[in-house]
């Protein structure tokens, strides 16, 4: 597949899986995909899939945020989604992704650090949330957020004993999350927009916006890809965000 | 120390429930899901393809690389991302497992890359992992002389058993043997122990994983047969 034919049939506005420009594929979310997870989902936006597994641990608080705990994110772009992907340690686009989905959900409240605090100064939850694709056929990102806040939506902490945890049994007591802040992957090819790219589209891009929003407010975003957007063009994936938000965060239940 | 009754209350000579699935990976040239009981292994094959670093070409034949990996979330407490010593020596005796059944010499030059992943976790990964990449290899096209299918078997307490789980695992006096073995021949490509045990018991042992194997392949065969049946339909 060449760049010209994805390039020839957007500007006809036309895309290779016949979808209009600002459709989204199928999203398939389920969630329990891992019992020793505290929490876990898989996310698939059409051949795309991603499994995110959440688990938590006790630690020490950092001394600016003694009453507050804690999220690290970490993505493994494990060679089995991609011919593309190699061992080794994270790279550049592995530490992108998890701190894209860090962002959103750190920056949009959605989880109260503050309920997180075990003991003032001493002891702080962290969770971890830990991102592995499966299959990537394009916009890992968006999966990847999904699948973080489904994982996070039905974890259970641990229970906890003398201060530690004792892993492999559960609490019914359940993460709260305050906000489902949900994220938009935008790209431009040959000056159009087009949200959801799959893998062929995102070899043909020129530049790419993360627009995360929750009810009306954007939260975090990040723009990628080596050419540059203008106002207008990023007004109008603001409003293609805001416009189908509702209508994403719905799949979450 | 009598172990009379298994703590999941199955037969000494009962493997856990066993799921296949093949194609769950587009993207790869061919892919598995294997399960058994609560332990779920993917693999995903790509290739055969070109080797990098160009040094490790050989133009007598192509290589295989295999390598297996725990998700994080996949134990009870959280697994550090990444490789470690443990997960690198598994990889190695995975390749070992399933080279006798491939003929690489039709592919110079050529690597053909294994990868595992395991989601889930309660003993017996590395078997699970191995069952996965035969059937993905199969699912890749790569021509195979046989079908590798591997299970653990061992030893608690007194008692000689097939597919230990963790509770089993983790007992004071447990031996495991993870074992694979190619459908056709009867050839065994993987053997590993850890434990105590003797002759007798070993030999006992042996017989119930080529038994347990059995059973797996044609669990093996059927999920390719179907899986083809379908596709012409």
């Amino acid at each position: 597949m060449n760049n010209e034919y994805i390039i020839s049939l957007i500007q006809q506005n036309k895309r290779i899986d016949e979808r209009k420009l600002d459709d989204y594929r199928e999203i398939k979310i389920e969630q329990n995909i891992s019992k020793n997870a505290e929490g876990s989902a898989r996310c698939k936006i059409g051949d795309t899939e991603v499994l995110v597994g959440v688990k938590m641990d006790v630690g020490e608080p950092y001394p600016d945020s003694p009453d507050e705990g804690t999220i690290i994110v970490t993505a493994e772009l494990s060679p089995v989604a991609s011919p593309l992907f190699e061992l080794g340690p994270p790279g550049s686009q592995a530490t992108e992704l998890a701190r894209i989905v860090d962002r959103g959900i750190r920056e949009s409240k959605a989880i109260d650090f503050k309920k997180l605090c075990i003991k003032k100064g001493e002891k702080i939850w962290i969770i971890f949330i830990d991102i592995y694709p499966l299959n990537d056929d394009g916009n890992l990102i968006d999966a990847s957020v999904l699948a973080a806040l489904a994982a996070l939506k039905n974890a259970k902490f641990p229970k906890l004993e003398d201060g530690k945890v004792n892993y492999g049994e559960f609490t019914n007591e359940k993460l709260k999350l305050e906000k489902l802040p949900i994220n938009f992957t935008f790209v431009k090819i040959a000056d159009k927009i087009i949200l959801d790219p799959n893998s062929k589209e995102e070899a043909a891009l020129d530049a790419r916006l993360c627009v995360s929003v929750h009810e009306g407010n954007i939260h975090a975003m990040q723009k990628g890809g080596d050419a540059s957007l203008n106002e207008e063009e990023i007004e109008k994936m603001i409003d293609i965000a805001l416009r189908k938000e509702k209508e994403i965060r719905s799949l979450l239940k | 120390m009598s172990y009379d009754k298994r703590f999941s209350g199955r037969k000494f000579d009962e493997m856990r429930p066993i799921e296949a699935k093949i194609g769950v990976i587009k993207r790869a040239d061919g892919s598995a899901l294997f399960k058994i009981g609560e332990t779920i292994a993917i693999a995903a094959v790509y290739g055969p393809r070109e080797l990098h670093p160009r040094f490790l070409q050989n133009p007598e034949t192509g290589i295989l690389r295999c390598n297996y990996d725990m998700t994080s979330f996949s134990v009870p407490e959280r697994k550090r991302p990444g490789p470690n010593r443990r997960s690198v020596e598994i990889g190695l005796v995975t390749e070992k497992a399933l080279l006798p059944v491939i003929d690489l010499k039709q592919f110079p030059n050529a690597v053909i890359d294994v990868f595992i992943q395991i989601i889930q976790a309660n003993s017996g990964t590395r078997c699970a992992g191995i069952s996965a990449a035969s059937l993905a290899l199969a699912n890749a096209g790569i021509p195979m002389k046989d079908l590798v299918s591997s299970v653990s078997v061992g030893k608690v307490g007194n008692k000689i058993l097939i597919d230990l789980d963790k509770e089993e695992e983790d007992h004071e006096e447990a031996t495991d043997i993870p074992i694979a073995i190619t459908n056709r021949t009867k050839q065994i490509t993987l053997l590993q122990l850890d434990g105590n045990i003797n002759k007798k018991e070993l030999l006992e042992a042996l017989k119930l994983a080529k038994l347990g194997c059995e059973k797996i392949a044609k669990i093996q065969e059927k999920t390719l047969k179907d899986y083809y049946k379908n596709e012409h339909e």
